[in-house]
């Protein structure tokens, strides 16, 4: 396995009206098999675009992203994606949701089900695989599309803003589901976020991107999942050299904020025009 | 705590006391909620409107041929039931009209649904049908029934060619604002878990489409049923329709007003069904 390479990628939306947006502007990241990478950055900056572009959903205006040696050219069950909310199949069951994978490829029914009541175990939804989706709570559902993306077994995990539609409690329980799954399975995880405190909690390395054009500007390699997994999660984002660090990426995120306003209240598109 | 009588649960039901709730509310002009069934009145009325039908059919205050007395309407009712109308028994008429309504919204759908999801899925399909459909879409069914007399004749194929017609356009409509309306990114979970094209179709657009497939349904229901009674006034010797052309003809006010009875009964029955349905079969409509 040699994880996923993303070699000078480039993508440029051409508007209606003739300008173009560099979405992206000759990135490129290398990632180890295994890796936990969260990418951060402030509205716009191309982080969807990217994660769009590994799951396969759009293909690059320049360059190619690799995956254990193959180009991506589509989405693929070896690439899972957990969307921020509104992509479960509200018309089926929590188990049916779960067992969508397996059953698209044609595995065996006993295998699946057997493999749907340990993630149910392991995402603490026990006793509500017969439930409809719609009547359980947002965190839940997330747990949820979790399951369903581990039930498929793919090598990566690409996550947008997984947790961006929850409660702050109920995201800090999730984040540390997220760290518990990294380490039970090792898989290969990408996820995008707006706070920068799961930005650090939940990176080995932690991406900042910048726009116009969208690129990355800071490639941080980080201890705190490690130590999570030894350490209670508040005492590591109680810890001197987390709070540094916050504060840090919070300054630099700020200041690319202030530049955008800066020149004034930009129409977008008209800029590029 | 200020003391209050709380309203007899009898008085709630008839809507003459507000319930616990609504009590509560100190705001109730322009709060749609805090209206209630003002179901006393609505029994009030049906009394009234009866009464008035009895003492006018006592008293023989308007003439049967504008509108039938109370006592005439029951015999005719008996009578329809016992020997039928024109020797077609009561139950086939409404059969007829009732099966031909079926048949059309059937077929339509039949035809109209794979149409409206090829039109979701692909431009070839979209470009083909698009002008069709929305040239078909403003015309009323009933606009159709002098080219259809002159294509199909008068006949069973004819009536039901023009409700297949009716509910066709509705069902395409409805069919294809289905596929528009799934929502891109369970499109990408899914072809993300490896559902290929075809899967993706069964599994995720059909489904997500169902709900609207289903409100076309009820549409087209209530629009063949109002077409079916419409085409059979003008040509045709069973159904509702026919049934109370007939005896206008015959001048029998009582057997019209129970036909025109009938069709809305029918019509209520049809609609609280499909909405049995929906209940049933997609309960997970607007939960997306
Ligand atoms: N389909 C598209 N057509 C035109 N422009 C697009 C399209 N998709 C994205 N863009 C533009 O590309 C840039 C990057 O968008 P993207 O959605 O990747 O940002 P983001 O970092 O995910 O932002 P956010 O944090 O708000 O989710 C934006 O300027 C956006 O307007
Ligand atoms: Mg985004």
């Amino acid at each position: 396995m040699t994880g996923i390479i993303i070699d000078k990628i480039s993508m440029v939306f051409t508007l209606p009206d003739g300008g173009d947006v560099h979405a992206l502007n000759k990135v490129s990241l290398n990632i180890e098999p295994g890796q936990i990478v969260s990418v951060l950055g402030p509205s716009g900056c191309g982080k969807t675009t990217l994660l769009n572009i590994l799951a396969g959903f759009l293909s690059p205006t320049d360059g190619e992203v690799r995956h254990n040696n193959q180009t991506v050219t589509g989405p693929g069950a070896e690439r899972g994606m957990v969307f921020q909310q509104g992509a479960l199949f509200e018309w089926l069951t929590v188990n049916d949701n779960i067992q969508f994978g397996p059953k698209m490829a044609g595995k065996p029914k006993a295998e699946s089900v057997a493999k749907c009541e340990e993630l149910l175990n392991i995402v603490g939804l026990a006793g509500f695989g017969e439930k409809p989706v719609y009547q359980l709570s947002g965190g839940m559902q997330q747990r949820v599309a979790l399951a369903r993306c581990l039930a498929n077994d793919p090598d990566v995990i690409l996550m947008d803003e997984p947790l961006g539609a929850l409660d702050a409690l109920t995201r800090e329980k999730m984040q540390g589901l997220i760290l518990k799954l990294w380490k039970e399975t090792g898989k290969t995880i990408i996820l995008i976020t707006h706070s920068v405190e799961e930005a650090l909690f939940l990176g080995e390395r932690l991406i900042v991107m910048a726009p116009r054009p969208g690129r990355i500007v800071e490639d941080f390699s980080l201890p705190f999942p490690r130590q999570a997994l030894t350490t209670n999660a508040r005492d590591v984002k109680a810890s001197p050299e987390f709070v540094a660090k916050r504060e840090e990426v919070l300054s630099m995120i700020w200041e690319m904020e202030e530049e955008i306003m800066g020149g004034g209240i930009e129409v977008r598109g008209l800029s590029d025009a | 705590m200020r003391e209050q009588k709380t309203p007899s649960s009898l008085a709630i039901w008839l809507g003459l006391a507000d319930n616990s709730f609504t009590r509560q509310k100190t705001v109730k002009f322009g709060d749609e909620s805090a209206v209630s069934s003002g179901r006393f009145y609505s029994i009030l009325i049906v009394i009234l409107l009866l009464s008035a039908w009895i003492i006018t059919s006592v008293f023989g205050l308007i003439k049967p041929f504008y509108w039938p007395t109370i006592g005439g309407t029951g015999d005719r009712i008996i009578k329809l039931l016992s020997e039928g109308f024109r020797n077609v028994p009561l139950w086939e008429h409404v059969g007829i009209s009732v099966y031909r309504v079926f048949a059309g919204v059937l077929s339509g759908a039949l035809i109209g649904i794979p149409l409206g999801f090829s039109m979701g899925l692909s431009s070839v399909a979209r470009g083909l049908f698009d002008p069709i459909v929305e040239f078909m879409r403003p015309i009323p069914p009933l606009a159709l029934i002098p080219l259809i007399i002159l294509w199909f004749g008068i006949d069973e194929t004819a009536k039901i060619a023009l409700l297949f017609l009716a509910s066709l356009f509705i069902m395409t409509i409805a069919a294809r604002s289905g596929v528009s309306s799934v929502r891109i990114s369970k499109v990408h979970a899914a072809y993300s878990l490896g559902a290929s094209k075809l899967q993706i179709l069964r599994h995720v657009i059909l489904p997500n489409a169902l709900p609207e497939i289903f409100t076309g349904l009820r549409t087209s229901m209530g629009v063949c049923w109002g077409t079916v009674v419409a085409a059979e006034l003008v040509a045709a010797d069973k159904g509702v329709g026919s049934m109370i052309m007939i005896a206008k003809n015959f001048l029998q006010t009582d057997t019209v007003v129970i036909g025109i009875i009938i069709i809305g009964v029918i019509g209520y029955i049809i609609e609280m069904f499909m909405r049995f349905l929906e209940r049933v079969f997609i309960p997970w409509k607007g939960k997306g």
